[in-house]
């Protein structure tokens, strides 16, 4: 049996919206492992500035991609998706658990006056940004090596401790930190930094070296634990998993060369992750756990996938216009005419405090008294249809 | 089939309570930031529309105001939702496994609200000072619709479990959905049309309430004034169309879910003339210590005393939701609390009409600063009745709670971590807008320009760090 053409497509829509997370979410993550490794709070001071700049303005928004894959994986494989959660329960409920600790801990830090205040916030900010993409990383790991059994009866603990899972979740951790990385580094170019520019290519560097290395030690992990998604990986996804590692590669050949290219560097990163991403899901076509669920087995009524489509499609046509408005704004300058908040301030306490504002007068005493007796009218009359059958009875 | 019931049977030893109360706290925290969600962005609005309008600098200082806290809040929202969906599938794998496939259209509608809302505020913020004043106005305008839209949409996934509609089920496994059907089930516009105007409601009287204690304590400027007017008005409008909403959704609940409206009203045994009872302890099917209307419950169930109630006794007792006290208490507490605060604004309506002035009375302004207190608790106890009644059933009369929950150990656990982790960020929900509004108190005007939010702009470059004690400024 071979799976329907709309399984297949929510299947690539999936990996879309995988491949986004992994993009967006992990540049915000890496953001919280920087910040944890930036040092001492005199010394790591300005690139925790820079780094609480750039994520600012999308503060936990990148999780919307989170709960995109959450639902189209319920809506669209609904049996995977219970028995991953029933499987992997612990890791689950721990990158969770990293999600809220980094959204509360970021929400403080802002507002948090004393400075112990500010390192507790900052710690749980940090501890999240490695606990949820390492757990995640431990959950690929374990559906690749097809570790996952289609009926779990609970918690499946060897799942994602095999070394292949464990190794999986390292690598999430570095990319997150190289993907980060890069893009700081075009933020602190964008703001005349050179410091943290070169602060943060090194680290890009460092960072990538490393993903590059338990990359390949997943990869061979993989060969004995998973062979059918390493035979794929090798063999018809090997172009994407090529591609991956050139751009990886090109990316750290333009830090050293130091071309900062904004759209090319950035472009570059992109597509290491994206292909990657893409290469995991064709290695392991046709299964949703190799090999012991097929897609056509776990996919939903065509009905739901074809509804997914629609939802793909008016989340295309809704938010791309968003944030094309968006990008203009935070390109454009400030409107002289418009007052700042200093000057509404001033305004407004300036102001005496008035009785009323103009508004029209109170009514005369006759509409008073019009009112006032259709009001009783429409009393008087619910009063006795609520009692009158009473009365009757 | 053979290996389903197996598994089924297998279920039954897996005790909910602890999946429950933690879905039951993740939901009830969720809820109150999904107000502001819905609601927050129409008072704003409203607000910035006064001040364009009439050249008002205190209008417009809070419409600019609110819409960082709104983006704070959206943001702790993002968090709390995005557990929650985690949640689904972590407690609720029997639910999601067989049903996912048709509550996950609902579901998907509204991650693109929630998307469309997120972009919307951080346009908004962006927006002030960079778009023409009524330019600006309409890049709100997405905020609210997406507010209601998102809410209906989520709402409708939870009115399907009351009303299930749009499948067809064969050996246990859904092999057709149509997804309209899904979405627009008997339920889904009562339940909207409730949940919309709670949200209001709660938004409106919350704000509404931190003003009446700014006015308490003497801060009698037109600032604080409009900040209670608006804010109130909009509550005032929404709790009359609630009660009324209420009576309605009351009739259809007697209709559809005979057994949770038994619970509700202590109806312990199907009759006619069956009386309404104010609080009391339902025990071996008598009510202690409650008062009753004779009649009054079959009136308001059919218009006539005749009129023939369901009881609990027409389904055998383990088909019965349990915790019928709870059930009637958060029912007449939610219901008790909507005429109180139904009052407070016919109270000031009155007053508005004859004398074209807010009321400042603390006869009137101390049940105010309450009355958002009120609204949540009212929200919170109609949630505990919707789905403490719809008890055994996850999807009524389609699939028990016992039969969706996991099976793996270790709930108890995330139940403490949830429990903890939401008291912090109740916190810092509460704890971030506080310390803002203390600032805009308390330090210079120049200092609130470089104010940082969420999703909004970084501050000018000519201030850098003005707000970053600790670290920043060492």
């Amino acid at each position: 049996m071979s799976p329907s053409p709309e399984a297949i497509g929510v299947g690539a829509i999936l990996f879309v919206v995988i491949a986004a997370y992994a993009l967006f979410g992990g540049a915000d993550f890496g953001g919280g492992i920087w910040d944890l490794l930036a040092g001492g709070a005199g010394r790591g001071a300005e690139p925790r500035e820079l780094i609480d700049e750039s994520i600012t303005p999308v503060w936990e928004a990148n999780h919307v991609w989170l709960v995109f894959v959450l639902v189209l994986l319920w809506t669209a494989f609904p049996p995977a998706f219970a028995a991953i959660m029933t499987a992997l329960f612990v890791p689950l409920s721990l990158s969770a658990l990293g999600i809220v600790l980094r959204g509360a801990g970021f929400a403080f830090r802002h507002t948090a006056q004393r400075l112990q205040m500010q390192q507790l916030s900052g710690a749980g900010f940090a501890a999240g940004s490695l606990i949820t993409p390492f757990f995640l990383g431990t959950v690929i790991g374990a559906v690749a090596t097809g570790q996952v059994p289609v009926h779990p009866a609970g918690n499946v603990l060897a799942a994602w401790t095999s070394p292949t899972a464990i190794l999986t979740g390292l690598l999430f951790v570095a990319a997150c930190a190289y993907i980060s990385a890069v893009f700081l580094v075009l933020e602190a170019r964008q703001r005349g930094r050179q410091d943290l520019v070169r602060y943060f290519s090194v680290r890009a560097t460092v960072a990538g070296v490393v993903t590059g290395g338990l990359a390949g030690g997943a990869l061979a992990e993989l060969s004995s634990s998973a062979p059918y998604v390493f035979g794929r990986l090798t063999g018809v996804a090997l172009p994407l998993v090529a591609i991956s590692i050139a751009a990886g590669i090109a990316v750290l050949g333009m830090l050293w060369l130091r071309w900062y290219h904004a759209v090319f560097l950035r472009g570059t990163v992109a597509i290491a992750v994206a292909t990657v991403v893409w290469g995991w899901g064709l290695a392991q076509y046709p299964y949703l756990f190799p090999t012991s669920l097929r897609l056509a087995a776990g996919s939903a009524p065509t009905a739901s996938l074809v509804a997914e489509f629609v939802v793909a499609g008016l989340a295309v046509l809704l938010v791309a216009p968003g944030f094309a408005l968006l990008y203009v704004l935070q390109q454009r300058r400030l409107l002289t005419a418009g007052e700042s908040d200093a000057d509404l301030r001033l305004a407004a306490e300036l102001e005496p405090a008035r009785p009323g504002p103009p508004v029209a007068a109170p009514p005369t005493g006759r509409t008073r008294l019009a009112t006032a007796l259709v009001l009783a009218l429409l009393a008087i009359r619910a009063i006795r249809e609520v009692l009158a059958p009473g009365r009757r009875r | 089939m053979g290996a389903m019931a197996h598994v089924l049977a297998v279920n039954l030893a897996v005790n909910p309570v602890p999946a429950r109360s933690q879905m039951g706290s993740s939901l009830g925290f969720h809820i109150i930031l999904a107000c502001f969600g819905i609601a927050f962005a129409a008072v704003t609005m409203t607000a910035e529309w006064i001040g364009i309008r009439r050249g008002d600098a205190a209008a417009l200082l809070l419409a600019r105001r609110w819409s960082r806290v709104m983006a704070v809040l959206v943001a702790v929202g993002a968090v709390s939702g995005t557990v929650l969906s985690y949640e689904m599938g972590l407690l609720w794998p029997g639910l999601m496994g067989r049903f996912g496939a048709a509550i996950g259209f609902p579901f998907s509608m509204e991650g693109i609200f929630f998307f469309l809302e997120a972009i919307f505020v951080g346009v908004y913020l962006y927006g002030w000072r960079r778009l023409s004043p009524w330019a600006h106005w309409w890049s709100g305008m997405p905020i609210v619709v997406a507010g209601i839209l998102g809410a209906m949409s989520v709402v409708a996934a939870n009115s399907w479990m009351n009303s299930p509609a749009g499948y067809t089920l064969r050996h246990g496994r859904l092999t057709s959905v149509d997804p309209v059907s899904v979405f627009f089930n008997a339920s889904t516009p009562y339940e909207t049309a409730h949940m919309v105007l709670a949200a209001y409601m709660v938004t409106g009287f919350v704000v509404a309430g931190v003003y009446a204690v700014g006015l308490l304590r003497g801060r009698r400027d037109r600032y604080h004034q409009l900040g209670f007017a608006i804010s109130f008005t909009l509550a005032g409008i929404a709790a009359p169309l609630q009660v009324l909403m209420g009576d309605i959704i009351a009739r259809f609940i007697a209709r559809n879910q005979p057994v949770k409206f038994a619970a509700m009203e202590y109806v312990s045994r199907t009759s006619r003339d069956v009386p309404e009872w104010l609080g009391g302890i339902l025990y071996n099917g008598h009510v202690y210590f409650g008062a009753n209307i004779p009649d009054f419950d079959s009136i308001l169930v059919g218009f006539s005393p005749r009129t023939r109630v369901i009881g609990l006794d027409s389904v055998p007792p383990d088909r019965r939701p349990p915790l019928d006290t709870l059930i009637h208490l958060s029912f007449d507490l939610m219901v008790g609390i909507g005429f109180f605060l139904l009052a407070l604004a016919a109270w000031q309506g009155w007053w508005w009409w004859f004398h074209r002035r807010l009321l400042m009375t603390p006869w009137f302004l101390v049940p105010c600063a309450v009355s958002g207190v009120g609204a949540v608790a009212a929200m919170e106890a109609g949630w505990v009745v919707a789905e403490v009644g719809r008890q055994p059933w996850i999807v009524y009369h389609v699939l028990l709670v016992s039969n969706a929950v996991t099976r793996s150990s270790g709930v108890p656990v995330t139940l403490a971590v949830i429990l903890v982790l939401y008291a912090i960020l109740t916190v810092v929900s509460i704890g971030v807008p506080m310390v803002m509004s203390r600032r805009w108190r308390r330090e210079a005007p120049a200092e609130e320009d470089a104010e940082q939010v969420p999703y909004g702009p970084a501050p000018a470059r000519a201030s850098p760090g003005l707000f970053r004690g600790g670290r920043g400024a060492r």
